[in-house]
């Protein structure tokens, strides 16, 4: 036996506080657990138990991070979605988070929707693009389901154009990031917003793509490694990493051959968004945890995103499922005039940032925003390192300066969100809650746990059948005939 | 000089903080020199001049970190190891500036806790095989509190247990003292050459501080849960602690202390008891066992402790304990019966023992004899002993050794019975019981007394503080304030039932 009487007792107390007391009163260590049932149930915590420690879970888990890790996204030019985007068909969109239809959709979804009718030219006019939806002439699916991902509403129609990433022999996609203002992902769709769509459509994408052909492709990871040592987490903050981006493709946009007059509106659209970046780093996160999807067995977190109405997460060792509950309000602060009653639900696939372990897990190295979470540099060193005891390990490319140069937490894991109750932390802006308002706020959300609960049961669930399945395939194994 | 390459594609540092890490691996021994560059054209030329763009490094793009050793040939694989371990950082936050999270799982109490070696759990009982689990893949030892865990759970958590070596005390069980450290319910006992395992929490507790009283200590004390002496898990804990006693050089006498176990497990026990090399006392309640050789049958808890304490002296004969004088009580004629009101079950088995060793039948939620079963919310009738602490109490409340509303509001019930002759309490000190049972259990003492007196009654409150002077409660002054609520106290479980059995002897 493990010798329990040869060494000093150090006890974790998980339970009555009483107790730890009497230990402490007795000299010994102790830390105290300040436990709450594990999601919720019993059930769940024992599906919960059976899964922590497991070897085989534990093996498919090292397995996933080490493909996270390992993956090396490459922007590799601007396309345009229909041509490049697989299974993107004609009526079709794309949006953000999990499935949904449009009698489920919410203010700045529905908002976004009719924006990309019009500027596909499906409809004339607001009523008419409200009804074709309605009528159901427009098909719906998720960006991720596409291998893509788009900010807030996230729509992607089939004449935009969309950055091209590849990481292995994976590609990943996303749309072209509008500013700030009055703008078609968080709901907005007044002329202003379709004129700027097609500007984007007609002017900056070509421009874009023959920059990245005349530069070469641009590596990303050391160039989001960078950002985060000049105060960029990726999400809520990206003007270091937009700043890294123009520096690469400027020259290239003047070498390229774009007109002398459209060169300088494409520089200053550049020069004037401090969000150019989050796209490309939100298909960046994409191509990373998809090269970790689909591994048996895995309970690394490989997708969270909302759709305005739902929050879903996807888990590499769960297939295509998604498991959802509902999209909650943001906390956080909110632009003049504007108050928490104007406030949308969470919405917007750009928690694949935090997913791949920047965004809130990387707050620590975003000083410049912590008033999102509290206003202190301390409440962000808190927030990263809260994020570091639901996570499978540390990102050596993603480093933090202020925590001795250590790696960002990465690859979250589904059990131990749930045995510690800790949701992932995520920064996120803030949508009006009716269409065609555009952005009211931005600050910080969690997932609701049901998420997480449910993907554990389905994963305990499917662990229970393979383990089956072996002690079937062993003692079915009909018995050698002897040679005759 | 031999030397060792790499390149790490797509890694981006900042230069000083290579030049950290560089200079810190290049004071390893055997390690000469240590270059750390990103493989810019300007660092590739720095290279090639020295000779050193070997071909590991020749296809170094800018954005791929170039690691280069020299050195001794077996200093250099390690090195390149530490460089690895270097770049990939520990997480050191600013000391003193932020609060520490506490921990919120068994995997961050380990992480916080250098060591660890046992998990204390009194989570409730659904939830409790799940987080014993979860201690014993972490390797940690378990003390499970928790009651009210599914049979089926305990086998698994048992299994699981014996397959890593490990210790699991419990489910339900009360208490342990592992090296003087107080688990659950456990008094502040001396260390001595007593080694006690048993699956009785407040029995152990008894013999502990009656062994403490005598003036000896106890080395060790394990609990095993009340389920463990059962057919069903076979007494696994039981054997386990047993054998770790018997290998312990601190411990010279073990005391087994058990409720009645199931006759195939109380034979596995006396066994390995006679097979263990030190003398053994075996109490099992109710159970009576043949004796001889190392193994000294008892049948109460005052024996086991004065015979425990007889045997480390080398002494014949148990030491005993001072009699004490029955209560003046003038007892109307109606007034016949006991009724004991434990808080500790073991207090409530062996009562109801002593007192049919004195021609005495009792009524019990938890029965010595089958044919006196109370079945739970049944008033007492005739001779009672109830057992507070069973399950059928505890499911979503705290025990009666923390709680005391369930004990005092039956107390004032008995005292209205005018058939009630006397009413039997158990005080159970130590960590984790009330941090003051007197001050809860004297104004019900008074009150009750009051009650009979108002009826014309004389009622007779008698009962034993289980606990010694180093308790935080402090014995003398816990006894003290009972007494002067007028509660007679016997020196333990043992003669409090025998006190009791004299005053209703002949009614």
């Amino acid at each position: 036996m493990k010798p329990l009487f040869g060494q000093p007792l150090a006890v974790v107390n998980v339970g009555l506080a009483s107790f730890a007391d009497g230990l402490a009163a007795a000299g010994a260590p102790v830390a105290r657990v300040q436990w709450s049932p594990p999601g919720g149930d019993p059930a769940t915590a024992t599906a919960l138990a059976r899964l922590l420690g497991d070897a085989s879970v534990d093996a498919a888990n090292r397995q996933a991070l080490d493909a996270y890790l390992a993956a090396e996204p490459v922007l590799e030019g601007v396309g345009v979605a229909r041509d490049v985007v697989p299974g993107l068909g004609e009526r079709m969109l794309l949006h953000a988070g999990p499935p949904i239809d449009w009698a489920r959709m919410g203010g700045a979804m529905r908002g976004a929707v009719i924006g990309a009718c019009l500027l596909e030219g499906w409809a004339q006019d607001h009523d008419a693009a409200r009804a074709m939806a309605e009528r159901g002439e427009i098909r719906f699916d998720p960006c991720h389901h596409h291998a893509a991902v788009g900010p807030m509403a996230g729509i992607i129609s089939p004449s935009m154009p969309v950055w091209m990433l590849r990481s292995g022999g994976k590609r990943a996609f996303s749309n072209l990031n509008e500013g700030l203002g009055k703008v078609l992902r968080y709901g907005a769709n007044g002329p202003e917003v379709i004129a700027k769509l097609r500007w984007m459509g007609d002017t900056l994408g070509p421009a874009l793509a023959k920059a990245l052909a005349a530069t070469g492709p641009v590596e990303l990871k050391p160039l989001m490694g960078r950002a985060l040592h000049m105060g960029d987490e990726m999400h809520n903050r990206n003007a270091a990493s937009s700043a890294l981006l123009f520096k690469r493709l400027v020259a290239g946009i003047l070498r390229a051959g774009v007109p002398g007059a459209d060169a300088a509106a494409v520089i200053d659209f550049l020069n004037g968004n401090d969000f150019f970046f989050l796209n490309v780093g939100m298909a960046a996160c994409k191509a990373m945890l998809d090269a970790a999807h689909g591994v048996p067995g895995s309970t690394l977190v490989t997708a969270m995103a909302r759709n305005g109405t739902d929050f879903g997460i996807r888990v590499s060792g769960a297939g295509e499922r998604w498991f959802t509950g509902p999209a909650q309000v943001p906390d956080g602060l909110f632009f003049p005039g504007y108050g928490p009653a104007d406030a949308g639900r969470d919405i917007g696939d750009s928690a694949i940032t935090e997913t791949a372990g920047i965004g809130g897990f990387a707050m620590a190295a975003a000083p410049a925003i912590v008033q999102f979470i509290g206003g202190t540099p301390q409440r962000a060193l808190e927030a990263t390192l809260t994020m570091r005891h639901v996570t499978l390990g540390a990102n050596p490319a993603f480093t933090i300066p202020m925590l001795g140069f250590a790696g960002s937490p990465a690859g979250i894991d589904v059990r131990r969100v749930v045995d510690t109750g800790i949701a992932p932390i995520i920064n996120t802006g803030m949508a009006h809650r009716e269409a065609g308002v555009g952005q009211v706020g931005a600050g910080i959300v969690r997932p609701p746990m049901e998420c997480f609960t449910q993907a554990l049961a389905a994963l305990a669930r499917t662990l229970g059948e393979r383990a089956r399945a072996r002690v079937m395939t062993t003692s079915e194994k009909p018995e050698e005939k002897p040679h005759a | 000089m031999p030397i060792a390459a790499t390149t790490k594609r797509n890694f981006y540092k900042d230069s000083v903080a290579l030049m950290r890490v560089a200079q810190a691996i290049g004071t390893r021994a055997g390690v000469t020199r240590v270059s750390l560059l990103m493989g810019t054209p300007a660092n590739r030329d720095i290279l090639a001049q020295g000779g050193l763009l070997v071909a590991e490094l020749a296809a170094a793009a800018p954005a791929d970190l170039m690691i280069l050793v020299e050195g001794a040939e077996d200093a250099l694989a390690p090195a390149l190891a530490a460089i690895d371990e270097a770049l990939a950082g520990r997480a050191t936050a600013p000391a003193g500036e932020r609060a520490e999270l506490a921990p919120r799982s068994i995997a961050m109490g380990v992480e916080r806790l250098e060591h660890a070696t046992l998990a204390q759990i009194s989570v409730p009982g659904p939830y409790a095989a799940a987080e014993a689990l979860k201690a014993l893949k972490r390797g940690l030892h378990v003390f499970l509190f928790s009651d009210n865990v599914p049979l089926a759970q305990e086998q698994a958590v048992k299994r699981l247990a014996a397959s890593r070596n490990l210790l699991v005390m419990g489910p339900d069980c009360g208490t342990a003292l592992i090296a003087g450290v107080p688990l659950g319910f456990a008094n502040a006992v001396r260390r001595g050459a007593i080694g006690i395992v048993g699956a009785s929490g407040t029995g152990m507790q008894e013999v502990s501080c009656r062994i403490h009283a005598l003036g000896e200590g106890v080395s060790h004390a394990i609990g095993t849960g009340s389920r463990d002496v059962y057919d069903e898990i076979g007494g696994t804990t039981l054997l386990a602690g047993l054998a770790l006693l018997a290998r312990d050089p601190g411990t010279r006498v073990i005391v087994i202390v058990s409720k009645p176990p199931a006759p195939a497990v109380a034979e596995r026990a006396l066994a390995a008891a006679r097979a263990c090399g030190k003398p053994v006392v075996a109490l099992f309640l109710g159970a009576p066992l043949a004796g001889g050789g190392n193994v000294h049958p008892v049948a109460t808890l005052e024996d086991a402790a004065t015979t425990a304490v007889a045997v480390a002296r080398g002494e014949r004969a148990a030491p005993r304990a001072g009699a004490v004088e029955a209560p003046a009580a003038k007892l109307a004629p109606t007034q016949r019966f006991l009724r004991g009101l434990y808080s500790g079950g073991t207090y409530c088995t062996e009562a109801q023992y002593v007192w049919r060793d004195a021609g005495i039948a009792t009524w019990s939620n938890a029965p010595a004899d089958k044919k006196f079963a109370l079945p739970h919310g049944a008033p007492s009738r005739d001779h009672t002993a109830i057992d507070l602490g069973a399950d059928e109490f505890t499911v979503g409340r705290p025990h009666p050794m923390i709680d005391f509303a369930a004990r005092t509001e039956r107390l004032l019930a008995e005292a209205q019975d005018p058939a009630v002759a006397a009413i039997i309490l158990d005080v159970v000190l130590g960590y984790g019981a009330h941090a003051d049972p007197a001050g809860e259990l004297a104004p019900a003492v008074r009150e009750a007394r009051a009650t009979a007196a108002r009826a014309g009654r004389d009622l007779a409150v008698l009962g034993f503080v289980c606990g010694t002077d180093d308790d935080p409660q402090g014995l003398a002054a816990q006894a003290e304030r009972l007494r002067a609520a007028g509660m007679t106290l016997a020196p333990g479980s043992t003669a409090a039932a025998r006190l009791a059995a004299r005053i209703v002897a002949g009614r």
